[in-house]
């Protein structure tokens, strides 16, 4: 990272200071609407409780304090990544999140780096292409894909490619008492993502492609294209090397923005395919009612939309260096 | 007003816009009969189950694993989807259309807090947090509607606001500014009329949106347990995926099909209000 990156680094961080302050206090205050306690959490632990070991827990957490101290209880255990205690796991909650997060960025980050591939692919025939036939069959496909809901996608995939062709798993994420390691776990794994990935691009895909298609379209419309049109350089040159290049841009910027709407999106996809990761984790929280994960996978999730938008600031600093001191 | 009657012309003249529009009124029509012909508990035990589509004339789209009709279901879940589309979009509308116009109108520290607001709720993924709504304050019709509402606001209100910041020192409103009209009066009856057609192709997509995510929440079985859903049918569907798929298959067909008219709307709209967009 160069010395340039610092400033836009350094700025970032402090503007996404209120948004962290925000989403803190309104997470505190869910916490507090939720029925029940930390206390209520442990007697349920312990399976017995009588009344003043109830408020003798409540002192101990400082549960029986002013709410304006609990807040600062709160925020002073998030500083020490203290995100709460799970009635369901009996273990903290950070440790619950941090064992199902990989493999819900796992899946995540395979299914969006295969919408794009597969998007800026579709709306590069697209454009080069725009006004044809295949325009049009493309975009009629994508309007499709951006109208299925992903779980309805998930269960006709299951349908089409589990049922009726037994080709690929329907759920979980590896065979149940594999043998095997290195590479031959890896494959094992990848017939486990393929179906759940495919369901979650789909929507994606429609995205990238559509805005791949309008940023070329733009970007042929520029001068320093007519001038290498003027120069002779062969078209598709022209089309890879400086429109594409250049139209990928905005494309890179949605797909940060995207990554909550993805999370959204993998919580359903999850649980259609039992995958353990962050989303069945939400799910199984909800029906066993432990708000303390659930608003800890809130916040953490939350805290990595941030970080992805500090991350898609420095890299569009670093592709344009016009992005400096503004 | 002649742009815009050349705008609705185009509009007509746009094939996706009449195919949208047949399929939405279609979605309508069995909102409006499902009483009509259906005036039973949709819920309710009528036949035999696992009977196919077009097995029995009397249910054409079949029985599910409890012997209900997928017929009648399909026409009481019409309603659901619809009031989500449109009740949902609307307070998704308010709410963003206030918040935009007040920030962008103003400027200054009102702007920055409302930004600094509009920011925070956009941060957080707003499927897990419409989640954590329905956990903690129940699951039902109300609160679902009302919660997709607090959760899309925020693209309305950006939108909005940019429109306001780019008209608000334009000549129209310092002219009723120095006539001394109030603040409220300018905001609403010069500057967002002004601001509204780049709000109603987005309208579009949020009507969209809203009606995928009540369908999510209904399959998760996050949904009010005493409405019928296309996505609640889906969701008891699921558990007989392999032998009786059209079971979750019908309902989710309805929903592409309206989902895809209201894009489809929301495409010829966009042509019609930018036609050089087009090739």
């Amino acid at each position: 990272m160069s010395l340039r990156l610092l400033p836009v680094f350094v700025r970032a961080l402090v503007r996404s200071l209120p948004t962290v302050a925000i989403i803190v206090v309104f997470n505190f205050f869910l916490l507090n609407m939720a029925p029940g306690d930390a206390a209520d959490v442990l007697a349920a632990e312990s399976g017995a409780a009588t009344a003043e070991t109830m408020a003798a827990t409540r002192a101990r957490l400082g549960l029986d304090l002013p709410l304006l101290d609990q807040f600062l209880n709160y925020v002073s255990g998030l500083l020490r990544l203290d995100l709460g205690f799970s009635a369901k796991f009996g273990v903290p909650v950070l440790e619950v999140i941090l064992d199902r997060l990989p493999n819900t960025l796992l899946l995540m980050v395979t299914a969006l780096v295969f919408a794009l591939l597969v998007g800026i692919l579709a709306g590069f025939l697209m454009a080069l292409r725009a006004g044809s036939l295949l325009d049009r069959a493309i975009s009629v496909v994508a309007l499709f894909f951006y109208s299925i809901p992903s779980f309805w996608g998930a269960l006709m995939l299951i349908v089409i490619f589990s049922v009726q062709l037994g080709w690929l798993p329907s759920s979980g994420y590896q065979t149940i008492g594999f043998e095997g390691s290195g590479l031959e776990l890896a494959l094992d794994m990848a017939r486990y993502l393929v179906l759940p990935a495919l369901s979650l691009s789909l929507f994606f895909i429609a995205i990238y492609a559509r805005l791949t298609r309008a940023s070329m379209l733009e970007v042929y419309g520029q001068d320093y294209v007519r001038t290498a049109v003027a120069k002779g350089l062969p078209p598709g040159r022209i089309a890879l090397r400086h429109v594409l290049r250049n139209a990928l841009v905005p494309v890179t910027t949605v797909a940060g923005i995207h990554f909550g709407i993805l999370l959204g999106g993998a919580i359903v996809t999850e649980t259609v395919f039992a995958w353990p990761g962050l989303g069945s984790l939400a799910f199984q929280a909800v029906f066993a009612r432990d708000f303390a994960v659930l608003l800890g996978i809130l916040l953490l999730s939350s805290v990595l939309v941030i970080a992805i938008n500090i991350a898609t600031d420095l890299l569009h600093a670093w592709l344009d260096p016009r992005v400096e001191v503004s | 007003m002649g742009t815009d009657g050349r705008a609705l012309r185009r509009f007509l003249r746009n094939p996706s816009a009449w195919l949208g529009l047949l399929v939405m009124a279609a979605v309508l029509l069995m909102a409006a009969t499902a009483g009509l012909f259906y005036p039973g508990d949709p819920q309710g035990m009528v036949a035999k189950p696992y009977l196919w589509p077009g097995q029995d004339p009397a249910f054409p789209l079949g029985t599910d694993n409890l012997g209900r009709d997928v017929t009648a279901g399909v026409f009481h879940g019409a309603r659901v989807s619809l009031w989500i589309g449109v009740v949902s979009a609307a307070i998704c509308l308010t709410i963003g259309t206030l918040v935009g116009a007040i920030g962008g109108y103003f400027g200054g520290w009102t702007d920055d807090l409302l930004t600094r607001l509009t920011e925070a709720v956009q941060t957080m993924p707003s499927f897990l947090f419409l989640i954590v709504l329905v956990a903690i304050f129940q699951p039902t019709l109300a609160t679902i509607t009302l919660g997709i509402g607090l959760v899309s606001w925020p693209t309305v209100a950006r939108l909005v606001r940019a429109e306001f910041r780019r008209l608000r020192g334009q000549d129209f409103v310092l002219a009723a500014r120095s006539l001394g009209f109030p603040h409220w009066r300018i905001i609403f009856q010069e500057i967002l009329p002004n601001a509204l057609p780049p709000l109603i192709v987005t309208t579009s997509v949020i009507v969209a949106s809203a009606i995928l995510t009540e369908s999510a929440l209904a399959f998760l079985g996050l949904g009010d347990p005493n409405v019928l859903s296309w996505g609640m049918m889906i969701g008891n569907g699921r558990a007989v995926i392999r032998t009786a798929w059209y079971l979750s298959a019908v309902p989710g067909a309805l929903i592409v099909l309206t989902v895809l008219a209201v894009n489809l709307l929301g495409e010829a709209l966009n042509d019609a209000a930018n036609p050089r967009l087009g090739n």
